[in-house]
């Protein structure tokens, strides 16, 4: 066992706990981002000037007009920067750009002494425009080979003399659909200058030291004189990874500009009309199976929808191309990714980060493919796993470790859903019930943990001792209802080996802990678990010194348990308290900073080859769901998981993202219908759906009315800290087992072996065309309509 | 789905002409008991919503989500008239109540309902505070004082402890629980409008199942048996601007004769939308939901009259399943906290064509009665609309009641498309009543939304049906006139021919279900 994951007995990690700010969640007095506006004095509001076109260079921007309304203290526009005018990191992205890119495109801000100031301000701004033709929809683009960004290609074996080997070849399209992250938090900053001229923008980001260098070449200061601070997130999801960063600069121009607080806040709909989101993916796939059903080659070209700016398109895309394989070994493959420039919001991060849509590629081929092979479901995806002891490698070269724990995971949660006897009762039940189907499917997880870009993996920690003994701990994760803080209090106190309740953490802060990644790629409390825990160990060594001098033997032989210090073989102790004191009068230094990296990591992504991933996470979802054949409703009847954490750091926390992050999954994949005027009337390219009332995210009701979630047991992942495994993201793609159960309910209504073709979201709409094209005896209806375009 | 709209873009602001009101206004400064502390109105601006009036005061745990009442971020309890005791502890949205409208009323917020400890020590948490903290129901915790807030409405409810097992005992009695009820009682469409994105919800739903019922020391339990707070007439101006509540129907008639401009609402849940998301502001508004002249539920041999501006939850409640076609209705129409405002008289005088109580009201063939200063008539809801958002009703003109004549036919069915079970707005829906003897329809009653610019009759397809043996030949003939019944649009919401198909669907699962061809099919759609 690693000393990183070994774990002491009686570990504070491991124990089920609530998240650390439950009670202030509960009691309403967790603060967030906009709720230090009201105990701020004299903070300006920032409205923004949308331009409700979709493409077009600007050729008047006049804010006279807007200076005159009452309470309108300053418009901002790009003349104000004093530093780099964009808001990215590539110099794709201006703040306050010259050509309207998208519908909604913010142009100008407006500071007012009321938000009702600045919105009646923004409105009397004036913007003219040479309109341009614009790019709405993937097919267009790629019609119109509107790309940006790089392509790779990822190649392993032959793909042609696998075809050639393929007894069975299959070809299809697929287009399925972006997702809104709808954190119920809306992007937030709060930005003021200090009597120095220092920045200090509270930002509600997940990454406060982007967002600091990004507010300092705005301003064109040095990130020495810029401080971000996040308290908490009300939800992130990866879409407060790379949008948050020009919503604080613009806050902090404003500050520097006028000298006082700004406050910046988008409401739903400027957060859902300006920012990105998951990227909607098309594929087009060619698959070829050997006769038993052993997948032998896959040709597929993937095109995310990159909108107007990169942001983190390149990654996303390159993760995509890495999770096509899933669970399944696939000896010749050439898988092409590319990017299309739309004009639409700039997509970014969303929970899996490409993960998800390249799995949904391949688990939406093996979901069709199989009746044409006359294959069940289940078997066909047995059949295809990665097999442990032979050596088998991802298509971009990386060795699948524990490859048994695709097969364990699959096994235990068929098991514990009582997996064969209920397909027995569900084929039993939709012979009896004509307008009723029930369908039953079970789909695996295997997701790459760790940043693909090397360099971003690596994490940092203050820790201080006090001379009470009480402990500060601050690290460079941000907190956005994951539980990473509760996780690492544990890490704390298991380090140092004392009461939870000796531990406090500080607020994220960029002073405090510099060049931080971003909490992101599930990565949060890998990397800043390993760096609390590299800094407590510095700590608990210079302690053990000075306990062994105090108990009179050697440090190796001194133990701190539940924060008492105790030597082998003898009856005397030493308090926590009294040893920190003692250290202090010793002149010890009772504070660390903590590092870590991960070892072991390498990428070449030109030939996109290499060892990204420090291991991978596994999972299994059985899911069953009744369909409605009158309508194409349906209900997500009971849901098994069995998800490996390795050892769990905290297993409430890690069950709870379990749980939320399947039914963010569903949502995704069932319920949460993006839609954009593709048309070519006078609305084309606005965000059709731009508002809770008609973007639909999953509420009680799409809640499994059974829900059984089991963590993997004996699952100590030697390479990560206390043997735990990353949880944010990997669970959402157990969702897959709801969109394939309802493709089997589906096909229920029509002969058995049709290929079922299922719209993504597979809403109730969706769901009735594939009801009535199975009807048709697997006929499916032209795309049109299975779009339900 | 609230609030009749008018016009008002030709308005010029006047100051208001009625000196009594103007008298009061000054005399009396509106205040709002907040988490038992009176608290000024001043210096919201009339518009001003309750979540932003308390959130500038500080009680920023009520959080905005969405503004539209979508969310229930924002929830907070107000106390209102109870239908089974004195006083109910309701949950509403409060980024669609105008602050104004709480005036001489009492509001909890999450922060209220933990009891304030000693300074220094950690506040005593309320019971589902508790529940919701241990159990793991917060995450990143935005939404976690909404839920709170809503749950704990329905931890007061009073008869929901009715057939629950003991308070501390709630594990066993299994038997009265379904997948949408709790062994505490507890009903989960309390929270059908809340939003939770990180949780999945399962930890939400077990905290809601593992409440007890409240303590007899508990003050807000006792709360429940004093009389509500009165209704106070209000008259709110601000730069020419007004929110006005009279005492009664006569002085509110009165008032809206003069002022035609003016919006009226009750729970404010239409013009909340407007309001926040629209940016509108109106130079007068009018509140009219504790009007006893609107509040009245009568209950006759040949017909039922429901007051426009009782609350959906309260009409539910108070006809406890008399009229079954509404009762299935209502656990459709939005959410619990969008029912804890909205009316029969605010859905009905909006005219949108997707509100789904007209199919309904249709189906029942019922009526409207509408009062000016002059008196009042009586208009076929069928007769009502005249085009999108537009009816009948005269400027002046306020809905009174709903009249529903008695006896029901004996089959009804509610049929509503949409993507989301819970709280979501329809793409088509349609009611159906339909009075079969001895085989044979001898009435049908089809009322649909979504198919046009305003709610319809399906007459076409009733004809059909009328004086043929109720059978799936003559269903099957309905269907295909019903698909063509009104003119379905594309939309983000569905397709054209996706609404037609579900037109005719809808029939055939009612002749299904009524037959108990499909007895599951309950399951899905219930």
């Amino acid at each position: 066992m690693s000393q990183l994951s070994e774990r002491p007995e009686n570990s504070v990690v491991g124990v089920s706990m609530p998240h650390e700010s439950a009670y202030q969640h509960v009691t309403g007095t967790a603060l967030y981002t906009d709720d230090l506006v009201h105990r701020t004095k004299d903070v300006l509001h920032a409205y923004p000037v949308q331009v409700m076109k979709t493409h077009g260079r600007i050729t008047a921007l006049r804010t006279s007009r807007a200076l005159e309304v009452p309470g309108v203290v300053r418009v901002l526009t790009g003349a104000d920067v004093p530093g780099v005018n964009d808001a990215g990191m590539k110099h794709d992205e201006p703040l306050f750009p010259d050509e309207v890119m998208f519908h909604g495109h913010a142009v100008a801000w407006v500071l007012g002494e009321t938000l009702e100031a600045a919105r009646l301000g923004a409105a009397a701004v004036e913007v003219e425009l040479d309109e341009l033709p614009s790019v709405i929809t993937l097919e267009e683009a790629i019609a119109t080979e509107s790309f940006h960004g790089a392509r790779p290609v990822m190649v392993t074996g032959d793909v042609d003399a696998g075809f050639a080997d393929s007894a069975h070849v299959f070809t299809g399209e697929f287009q399925f659909s972006d997702q809104e992250h709808f954190y119920l938090e809306t992007h937030a900053a709060l930005a003021q200058v200090d009597e120095s001229g220092q920045i200090f923008v509270q930002s509600s980001t997940q990454h406060p030291s982007e967002t600091q260098e990004i507010v300092a070449h705005v301003l064109g200061l040095h990130s020495h004189e810029v401080t971000v601070q996040c308290l908490r997130m009300g939800g992130g999801f990866g879409g407060k990874e790379m949008q948050p960063h020009g919503f604080a600069a613009i806050a902090a121009l404003g500050a520097k500009l006028t000298g006082r607080p700004v406050r910046l806040r988008l409401n739903r709909t400027q957060d859902l009309t300006m920012s990105g989101k998951r990227h909607g993916f098309h594929a087009q796939w060619k698959i070829g199976f050997d006769t038993e059903g052993r997948i032998q080659a896959l040709d597929a070209t993937l095109t995310s929808d990159g909108g107007w700016s990169l942001d983190l398109s390149e990654p996303v895309t390159a993760r995509a191309l890495c999770h096509i394989d899933n669970t399944y070994w696939i000896p010749h493959a050439r898988v092409a990714g590319r990017i299309a420039k739309t004009n639409k919001v700039s997509n970014t991060a969303f929970r899996g980060f490409g993960g998800p849509q390249g799995m949904l590629v391949i688990e939406d081929i093996m979901g069709r493919c199989a009746p044409l092979l006359g294959l069940d479901p289940t078997q066909l995806r047995e059949r295809n796993f990665y097999r442990p002891g032979q050596g088998q490698t991802t298509p971009y070269g990386q060795l699948v470790t524990h490859p048994e724990r695709i097969i364990a995971v699959w096994d235990k949660v068929k098991e514990n859903a009582g997996f064969e006897e209920r397909r027995r009762e569900i084929a039993a039940f939709n012979s009896a019930h004509p307008h009723t189907k029930r369908g039953l499917a079970i789909t695996g997880v295997k997701f790459g943990i760790s940043f693909n870009l090397t360099a971003f993996n690596q994490g940092g920690a203050l820790v201080l001792i006090y001379k009470d003994g009480s402990v500060l701990i601050n690290h460079g994760g941000t907190e956005m209802g994951q539980g990473l803080h509760t996780k690492m209090l544990q890490v704390a106190a298991t380090t140092l080996g004392i009461p939870l309740h000796k531990v406090r953490l500080a607020p994220t802060r960029t002073d405090k802990v510099p060049n931080t990644s971003a909490t992101a790629a599930s990565s949060g409390a890998d990397l800043n678990g390993a760096a609390v825990k590299n800094a407590c160990e510095q700590l608990r060594e210079r302690l053990l010194q000075v306990a062994a001098s105090q108990l009179g033997t050697n440090a190796s032989d001194v133990r701190i348990v539940e924060g008492v210090a105790r030597t082998l073989g003898s009856d005397k102790e030493l308090a926590w308290d009294d040893l920190v004191r003692t250290a202090y009068f010793q002149r010890v230094q009772l504070s660390a900073a903590g590092f870590y990296r991960t070892e072991g990591l390498h990428w070449d992504a030109k030939a996109f080859q290499g060892s990204p991933f420090k291991y991978f996470s596994y999972g299994a979802a059985a899911a069953e769901v009744e369909v409605d054949g009158f309508t194409g409703a349906y209900r997500i009847r009971r849901v098994d998981i069995v998800h490996d954490v390795g050892d769990s750091l905290s297993p409430m926390i890690d069950i709870g993202q379990v749980e939320g992050g399947f039914v963010q999954g569903a949502g995704w994949l069932t319920l949460e219908d993006m839609r954009w005027d593709a048309t070519d009337g006078p609305g084309r390219g606005r965000l059709l759906t731009q508002a809770a009332s008609t973007y639909k995210l999953p509420s009680f009701s799409e809640m499994p009315e059974e829900f059984h979630v089991t963590l993997l047991e004996n699952a100590t992942e030697e390479g990560a800290v206390y043997g735990s495994k990353a949880v944010g993201e990997p669970p959402l793609m157990l969702a897959f087992s709801v969109r394939e159960a309802l493709r089997q309910a589906a096909a229920a209504f029509g002969p058995a072996g049709a290929e079922v073709e299922l719209a993504s979201p597979a809403t109730p709409e969706a769901v009735y065309w594939a009801i009535e094209s199975a009807r048709l005896s697997g006929s499916p209806l032209d795309d049109e309509v299975l779009t339900g375009a | 789905m609230d609030g009749p709209l008018y016009a008002h873009t030709s308005y010029v602001a006047r100051p208001l002409t009625d000196h009594s009101l103007e008298l009061a206004n000054s005399m009396m400064r509106p205040t709002i008991t907040v988490n038992g502390k009176e608290t000024p109105l001043a210096p919201a601006a009339p518009h001003t919503t309750a979540l932003d009036f308390l959130r500038e005061r500080g009680l920023t745990g009520t959080k905005e989500g969405c503004a539209e009442g979508e969310c229930g971020a924002c929830s907070v309890l107000v106390a209102r008239p109870g239908v089974e005791r004195p006083t109910d502890w309701v949950a509403v949205n409060a980024c669609l109540v105008p602050a104004a409208a709480l005036d001489g009323q009492e509001v909890i917020t999450s922060e209220g309902l933990a009891t304030v400890g000693a300074a220094g020590t950690a506040p005593a948490l309320h019971p589902v505070q508790e529940e919701m903290a241990v159990r793991g129901g917060s995450q990143c915790g935005y939404c976690t004082p909404g839920f709170v807030c809503s749950m704990a409405a329905e931890y007061y409810r009073p008869d929901r402890c009715e057939h629950s097992a003991a308070e501390g005992d709630t594990a066993h009695s299994a038997s009265e629980a379904d997948a949408e009820h709790g062994p505490n009682g507890f009903d989960l469409h309390a929270l059908s409008g809340n939003l939770c994105r990180c949780t999945g919800y399962r930890p939400i739903r077990d905290a809601a199942y593992a409440v007890g019922a409240p303590t007899d020391a508990d003050p807000l339990a006792q709360r429940r048996d004093q009389a509500p707070p009165v209704a106070v007439a209000t008259a709110y101006t601000q730069d020419d601007k007004a929110f006005v509540r009279k005492n009664t129907l006569a002085e509110t008639l009165r008032l809206l004769r003069e002022r035609p401009d003016a919006v009226v609402v009750a729970g404010s849940t239409d013009w909340g939308v407007e309001v926040n998301i629209r940016s509108r502001r109106a130079d007068c508004v009018i509140a009219v939901d504790r009007l006893p002249e609107l509040r009245e539920l009568r209950i006759g041999s040949d017909r039922i009259e429901i007051g426009a501006a009782l609350s959906l939850t309260e009409i539910e409640r108070r006809l406890d399943g008399r009229v079954p076609l509404l009762a299935e209705l209502f656990p459709q129409f939005a959410s619990r906290l969008i029912r804890n405002g909205a009316t029969l008289g605010g859905n009905l005088g909006t005219g949108s064509p997707i509100g789904d109580s007209p199919p309904v009201l249709l189906a029942l063939e019922a009526s409207l009665l509408l009062a000016d200063a002059d008196g009042e008539r009586e208009v076929p809801l069928a007769d009502y609309f005249t085009g999108y958002r537009q009816s009948v009703r005269r400027p002046g003109e306020l809905i009174r009641a709903v009249r529903i004549p008695l006896p029901q036919a004996p089959v009804t069915g509610f049929h509503k498309i949409a993507k989301r079970r819970f709280d979501d707005i329809s793409s088509v829906a349609a009611a159906f009543a339909l009075d079969i003897e001895d085989g044979v329809v001898r009435t049908a009653r089809i009322g649909l939304g979504g198919v046009a610019a305003t709610p319809i009759r399906a007459l076409a397809t009733e004809a059909v049906l009328e004086g043929r043996p109720w059978s799936p030949e003559t269903v099957e003939a309905a269907a295909r006139v019903l698909r063509g019944e009104g003119t379905p649009m594309d939309d983000h919401r569905a397709s054209s021919l996706y609404r037609s198909a579900m037109l005719g669907q809808s029939l055939k699962k009612l002749y299904a279900q009524h037959t108990g061809d499909a007895q599951t099919t309950e399951a899905v759609s219930s």
